[in-house]
């Protein structure tokens, strides 16, 4: 669904379109749009406060370990490079980007609607930022592309659209981390975002959330994978969040087409989670996996959920969502859903719920650990994805990730 | 004063009695055997001085290392070097062999940021016949067979360094090779180490490597014989238990139950 079909009356009821799942937001309790956000030359040049928390999600000032980076705080987007000697890259943002390529209108809103709910078409209204990531025609890139979006003011709306493209034979790495500054207490982030994953690319996609208490996250995402091509979704949420809903929904539309998304959410305080995911396999020889580490504290209620759906033969999908109750206000429900449509998709999952068994903690004990330090021993081990095919740059960051939550966890 | 104490332990778990009286001395460098029908009450016997949860003790006292026990928490207790091998560990996914050995040891979990080659571990997991190449990085006893549950059980007690090692049915359910090669680790580590041990077993093949001082056999929740190890295999071997106590049928069942000795 392109903007330019979108007729006034469509435009009209997506605006007040509520989202099938989630906590119904009331948007025009944020602020819109700030003032510019002066940009900079580097990364070091962040403020101390704003660099620390970029920190906490991945997001590192020195970019010798990256390709290139992206920084945008509120609605301004203060830094986009990448590395000189880095060709085939292209670091954008998406505001730009579409000024400068006519094409790209041709991957706006494709493959996420425009009317989906209110929250897409907010970002539509807004055109708040957000980037243009690409890698041309067989450019593998090992090092990481690190994007983050900051907000540093009380009660802002944020809406971001992001587009990112691999073409032919590429490889691309992404780090997003998406935080608020210490002193922000609410506000919303909306984040659009578009995978468009050509003949034999791939695309790793780690992305690590740390909101504020009383902030609120509607992400909208959408990937298209062709023929042999491969997209890794990493999620991590590590803070209470007030809301948090979203459903990332992949078409592998080409042979041979594979996708796997991981999530490790630790949900705390009163925090109120429904997230998932939809693969759609349309071409034969398709492989999906989904998993979820889901850990529930204190209030959180969390709703974990997966859909398969298996539209060719010669597809293999599988589910499989762990949840970890830490107390006994907190909940867990867990929705797996497969869909098989053609005679010889192979569809599974496997759904576990529980508590921390006794048994484990007091033989841990015996060794000699305190209970805190078994109970995060469990939970360290529960969060540990163990994803092929990630370059270590980005393992580091989600072990770093985990070892905050174990601690935390106590 | 022994190493450990018990002293006419009585303990229930949820409102049944397990223990009815254990009386028990262990010194330094000793070697006891301990024997008995099964539900006789010996790995609650261990349990007991471990600590674990659900085992109340409503009498007696449990001394170790001039400490009393009955109110320590688990951690505490092993950190005053008692050691446990159980029967049958549960296995927990996601942790690692590698760093439960290291953390038995006090030695943080591997980084392979800050040691490159795993220096710590995998020496005891080599000692105990389990190649470091193949369980270094296995979740602990996930997939394990029960002889490689036994091994990994003991290169997690030989690092902790214990005054006093615990070992339920170290050699049951396990080959003969397996069961050489345990015999032989414990009787080195007991040795090189100096360090206690009560071994609860229903077999004599162990005896020749640990070379034990003393056995007891347990039965209704009490100690009711003690006595040389090799004798009283060698009797139990010919007459079963119920005969060598002196509890013969019928009501032979009812008998163990309640404890009853001749």
């Amino acid at each position: 669904m392109g903007i330019k079909h979108l007729n006034t009356k469509k435009a009209v009821n997506a605006q007040n379109k509520k989202a099938n799942l989630g906590l119904d937001i009331d948007l025009s309790k944020f602020k819109q749009k700030t003032s510019e956000v002066k940009g900079l030359t580097s990364l070091e040049e962040l403020q101390p406060d704003i660099a620390e928390s970029a920190r906490g999600v991945g997001i590192v000032e020195n970019e010798d370990s990256r390709s290139g980076s992206f920084f945008q705080v509120d609605s301004s987007v203060v830094f986009s490079c990448h590395k000189r000697e880095v060709e085939g890259l292209e670091v954008l943002s998406t505001q730009e980007s579409l000024k400068r390529y006519d094409w790209l209108k041709d991957y706006y809103y494709k493959v996420v609607e425009v009317d989906a709910d209110k929250y897409t078409f907010e970002a539509h209204l807004q055109k708040g930022g957000g980037y243009f990531i690409r890698a041309k025609s067989g450019v593998k890139l090992t090092l990481p592309v690190q994007a983050c979006l900051f907000i540093g003011t009380e009660g802002l709306l944020q809406a971001v659209h992001n587009i990112i493209i691999a073409e032919e034979g590429s490889e691309l790495h992404i780090i997003t981390g998406c935080t608020t500054h210490p002193l922000v207490s609410s506000g919303m982030h909306i984040g659009i975002s578009e995978f468009y994953i050509k003949k034999g690319a791939t695309v790793t996609f780690t992305m690590i959330h740390s909101w504020a208490e009383d902030v609120d996250v509607r992400p909208r995402t959408g990937v298209i994978i062709e023929t042999g091509g491969r997209f890794i979704s990493n999620y991590i949420c590590r803070k209470p969040v007030r809301s948090l809903q979203m459903y990332p929904v992949s078409y592998c539309v080409g042979e041979g087409a594979r996708v796997r998304y991981h999530t490790l959410i630790y949900g705390s305080k009163n925090s109120s989670i429904d997230v998932g995911g939809r693969i759609v396999l349309s071409a034969k020889d398709c492989r999906a996996e989904i998993t979820s580490r889901i850990i529930a504290k204190d209030q959180s209620q969390i709703t974990a959920r997966g859909h398969l759906i298996g539209e060719k033969p010669e597809t293999k999908a599988h589910l499989d969502c762990r949840g970890l109750l830490l107390s006994d206000t907190a909940s867990i429900h867990s929705i797996p859903e497969l869909s098989a449509k053609a005679q010889g998709c192979e569809l599974s999952h496997e759904a576990t719920v529980g508590k921390i068994e006794e048994d484990q903690l007091c033989y841990l004990m015996s060794r000699g650990l305190t209970c805190d330090e078994a109970t995060a021993l469990i939970i360290r081990g529960f969060l540990d994805p163990e994803i092929p095919g990630l370059p270590i740059h980005l393992k580091q960051e989600i072990r770093k990730t985990i070892e905050l939550i174990s601690e935390k966890a106590m | 004063m022994s190493l450990l104490e018990i002293e006419n332990l009585f303990v229930e778990v949820d409102g049944k009695n397990v223990l009815n009286g254990v009386n028990l001395s262990i010194e330094e460098r000793e070697v006891h055997i301990l024997m008995g029908p099964n539900g006789s009450g010996k790995s609650s016997l261990m349990m007991s001085l471990l600590g674990y949860p659900h085992y109340k003790i409503v009498q007696g006292k449990i001394r170790f290392a001039k400490e009393e026990l009955n109110s320590m928490p688990i951690h505490q207790r092993v950190k005053l070097g008692l050691a446990v091998s159980f029967q049958s560990p549960p296995e927990i996914r996601g942790v690692k062999l590698r760093d439960l050995v290291r953390l038995s040891a006090g030695v943080p979990i591997w980084d392979q940021s800050k040691e490159p080659e795993e220096t710590f571990a995998s020496p005891f997991l080599q000692k105990v016949g389990l190649s470091p190449e193949t369980f270094f990085d296995r979740d602990v006893n996930v997939g394990f067979s029960g002889g490689e549950r036994k091994r990994s059980e003991m290169a997690q007690i030989f690092a902790q360094k214990p005054k006093l090692m615990i070992l339920d049915e170290p050699d049951s359910g396990v080959d003969i090779d397996s069961l050489k090669m345990i015999g032989r680790n414990l009787g080195e580590y007991i040795k090189e180490s100096h360090c206690a041990c009560l071994v609860i077993t229903h077999y004599r093949h162990i005896l020749p490597y640990l070379k034990p001082d003393l056995a007891h056999i347990m039965c209704g929740g009490m100690i009711v014989k003690s006595g040389d190890p090799y004798e009283m295999f060698t009797r139990i071997e010919e007459k079963g238990f119920c005969e060598y106590l002196g509890l013969c049928p019928p009501g032979i069942k009812d008998k163990i139950e309640k404890g009853i000795k001749r």
